[in-house]
């Protein structure tokens, strides 16, 4: 056997392994396009259900986009939502089973387009469930057309000349508004381009899951994201156009960290 | 003094190439196959197997979650 051979043989084994897939993803190939955020987000989901051992209490709600199958992928008891409707489907899960870990996962056009009025009543009712959130500035599902968050200049399918304020608006930064919501327990904005946004990626997740199960209201985990088909890119190219015209307008960081707001008990008279 | 060396095992038929845990990689250790999967991607492997310090690096970024990373010490 070659030097080499007997030093990786000496490595590689049980005892010496530092990572594996999590048992909580299912042993198929995902469908997403080569280095699609998407897979990443699905991986630390699975792997922080699988380190809080609730696998069998945590419901997911999966959206229409790219993410349509998730249930296919992370190994745990799902509804599928009609377009935008995720959260309300949450909510019903959440307020019949509360003793259940109840999470959406949505797209941008899912979560910020057709169910924007769902996302923001959720949040605002204070329901107890986590929303995570692919900010990937396209529609990737349908061939790349404009979204709420797609930046100013940026070409889609529908701004072929640039995405034009006149025209198309102002980006949509609705995770700051998320988190001016009284419901709002816990917003945070990240990100999965290196292993140390990942690291930090996985924190956030974990700790999102963690507060709803104490009841004190939404957690919001926005995952600043890259759909290389969509933008015709690389995908290493897709994380440095990320982090040079992304970052700008939606920084990394906790927006949010407390717990929805205490109200006083209101009194008709006096 | 220890020294920390690594090594990934890439399942190479799940792999699509993406070239991300290449990037990521600090000690330069993985490349893209030359040659292709059953799906006709370049998958990646360790290129420079002896320079992995198994610091799952490449395991993180990864969007298939192909990549198993071993750790050993060595005095
Ligand atoms: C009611 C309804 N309207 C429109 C569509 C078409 N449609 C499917 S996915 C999608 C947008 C997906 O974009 P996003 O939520 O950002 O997900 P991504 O694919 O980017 O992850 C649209 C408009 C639909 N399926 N249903
Ligand atoms: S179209 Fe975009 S979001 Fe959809 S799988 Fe491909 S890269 Fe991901
Ligand atoms: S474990 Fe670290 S050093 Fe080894 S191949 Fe992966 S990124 Fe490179
Ligand atoms: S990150 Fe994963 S899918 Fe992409 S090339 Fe590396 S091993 Fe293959
Ligand atoms: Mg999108």
């Amino acid at each position: 056997m070659s030097e080499i051979a007997e030093r990786l043989k000496s490595i590689i084994r049980p005892e010496n392994q530092v990572y594996k897939k999590s048992s909580v993803l299912n042993d198929v190939t995902m469908h997403y396009c080569p280095g699609c955020s998407h897979g990443v987000v699905h991986k630390l989901i699975a792997d922080v259900i699988e380190e809080l051992g609730i696998q069998d209490q945590t419901i997911g709600v999966s959206p229409v986009g790219c993410a349509v199958f998730a249930y296919n992928y992370i190994d745990i008891d799902w509804s599928e939502a009609a377009h935008g409707r995720a959260p309300a489907v949450a909510t019903g899960i959440k307020r019949i089973m509360p003793e259940k870990t109840v999470f959406t996962y949505q797209g941008d056009g899912d979560l910020a387009a057709i169910g924007t009025a769902e996302t923001m009543h959720a949040v605002n009712r204070g329901e107890n469930i986590v929303m995570i959130f692919i900010n990937n500035a396209i529609y990737g599902m349908t061939g790349g057309q404009m979204a709420p968050t797609t930046l100013l200049g940026q070409v889609t399918s529908t701004t072929p000349y640039g995405r034009n304020v006149d025209l198309n608006g102002y980006p949509l930064k609705i995770t700051e508004l998320i988190a001016q919501l009284p419901g709002a327990a816990y917003v945070t904005r990240q990100s999965v381009h290196t292993a140390g946004a990942v690291r930090k990626a996985r924190k956030a997740i974990k700790k999102a899951f963690e507060l709803s199960q104490k009841n004190i209201g939404t957690c919001f985990v926005e995952v600043v994201s890259t759909c290389n088909s969509g933008w015709k890119m690389t995908p290493v190219e897709s994380n440095d156009w990320m982090v040079k015209q992304m970052f700008p307008l939606f920084p990394l960081g906790d927006l949010k960290d407390g717990g929805k707001e205490a109200t006083e008990p209101f009194q008709m008279k006096g | 003094m220890a020294k920390v060396i690594g090594a990934v095992v890439v399942d190479a038929e799940v792999c699509k190439g993406c070239n991300l845990c290449v990037v990521s990689c600090p000690t330069q250790t993985l490349g893209l196959n030359r040659d292709v999967n059953s799906k006709g991607y370049h998958y990646s492997y360790m290129e420079n197997p002896e320079s992995c310090i198994g610091c799952s690096n490449c395991s993180s970024v990864c969007p298939d979650s192909c990549i198993t990373v071993y750790r050993l010490k060595v005095e």
